[in-house]
């Protein structure tokens, strides 16, 4: 199917969204498929907004914080790493298995953050687009509401 | 308080086929805590609802609210006004306050969402384990303030089964024996002379259901004054 994947990554700002910064600033190629939202740390990720997510129509969500042991909040990471496989489970139950992933990507780690886009780009190519997107793009208000839901 | 599991997806599913429009209403206190039925988890059903429906390329209209208590008139009453609109309506408190909305709704099918499980503790996020049976007649004063009707799959008042091995109870030998844990609590209390009452039968007769309490400060209001 000819489509072009629409990914969510909801990043922590002291690891992933550095990494993914250093990938730009190195002129690392990458598929365009990914839209990211920061966070101050991945424990502030609810299960409502990945969700929310997919009902705007995103294809696939990637949750990415630091490496077990490394969070600047002590333990934000296991506590989402903790949701995210509950809203796995969330998401076999209405048949959008596979489209979430967490990944743990350190600050210095800029082709990992390549690789795991590369990787959530493949899968979904693989899965076909979110059933509820039904050929139009992300709503285009989409990642605009989340941001404001990340927003305290 | 009381401990509520959220029901299977498909299950609720299924028993909102019927309907197009729908309102889900949480309870803000036992089964927020437990995380089965607060206003966290109404969002999260609402949102699983649309996305599984959306999947099937069909539509389902849902309106989400929370109350502060479902078991509760007081909290409850202010609904009324809000559910006329719907076709439908989903309850996730525990069973008590299923029946309640049920009861004033009377033009509505109401749902539970929840699988009411037990009375018992919040150990530690995500981790609750029963407590108390709700007997009619509390125990603990006399067994160290541990509960021989729930903790001790036999619900014996007098002493452990003779199943009991090493302390273990023969039910699940995970487990303590709680005539075990009794014996050692009283020992360090220093009341082990407790145990030589012996307790008579319990007064199964009071259990039966359903039960009804009255304070003693309203007998006159609800005309039970003799
Ligand atoms: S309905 Fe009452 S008992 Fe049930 S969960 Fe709510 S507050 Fe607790
Ligand atoms: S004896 Fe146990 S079950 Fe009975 S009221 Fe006390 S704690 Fe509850």
């Amino acid at each position: 199917m000819n489509f072009t994947p629409k990914i969510l990554a909801y990043v922590c700002t002291y690891c992933t969204y550095t990494a993914a910064d250093m990938a730009g600033s190195a002129r690392m190629q990458y598929p365009a498929t990914v839209r990211i939202i920061k966070y101050l740390c991945t424990g502030r990720i609810d299960i409502i907004h990945i969700l929310k997510g997919f009902e705007a129509g995103a294809d696939a969500i990637m949750v990415s914080g630091c490496e077990a042991g490394s969070c600047h909040f002590l333990e934000g990471n296991l506590r989402a790493r903790e949701r995210v496989e509950y809203t796995k489970q969330l998401l076999d139950e209405i048949g959008l298995s596979g489209r979430l992933e967490m990944f743990e990507i350190a600050a210095s780690d800029a082709p990992k953050w390549v690789a795991a886009v590369k990787e959530m780009t493949q899968r979904v190519e693989a899965l076909g687009p979110n059933p509820l997107r039904r050929g139009k793009h992300l709503h285009p208000d989409a990642v605009e509401q989340l941001e404001n839901m990340v927003q305290p | 308080m009381i401990i509520a599991e959220r029901k299977p997806f498909a299950e609720i599913k299924a028993m909102l086929a019927p309907y197009k429009k729908i309102l889900i209403v949480g309870c803000g206190t036992c089964v927020a805590v437990c995380l089965a039925g607060g206003e966290k988890e109404v969002g999260l059903l609402a949102s699983q609802l649309k996305l599984a429906l959306g999947v099937e390329d069909k539509h389902l209209e849902i309106g989400e609210i929370t109350v502060e208590r479902q078991c509760d008139l007081e909290f409850l009453r202010p609904l009324c006004d809000f559910t006329a609109d719907y076709e439908a309506i989903v309850s996730m408190a525990c069973g008590a306050g299923v029946q309640f909305l049920n009861q004033l709704c009377s033009l509505h099918p109401v749902f539970p969402a929840v699988n009411t499980t037990f009375i018992g503790v919040n150990n530690e996020v995500g981790y609750y384990t029963e407590a108390c049976r709700a007997c009619h007649n509390c125990y603990l004063g006399i067994t160290g303030g541990i509960c021989p009707v729930t903790m001790c799959p036999k619900g014996l008042l007098n002493g452990p089964c003779g199943g009991m091995v090493n302390g273990r109870c023969e039910v699940d030998p995970e487990k303590e024996c709680a005539w075990c844990r009794i014996y050692h609590r009283l020992e360090l209390e220093g009341r082990l002379d407790n145990l030589r009452e012996i307790l008579p039968l319990h007064p199964h007769d009071r259990t039966t259901t359903p039960g009804t309490v009255i304070h003693p400060a309203y007998k006159r209001r609800y005309g039970l004054n003799e």
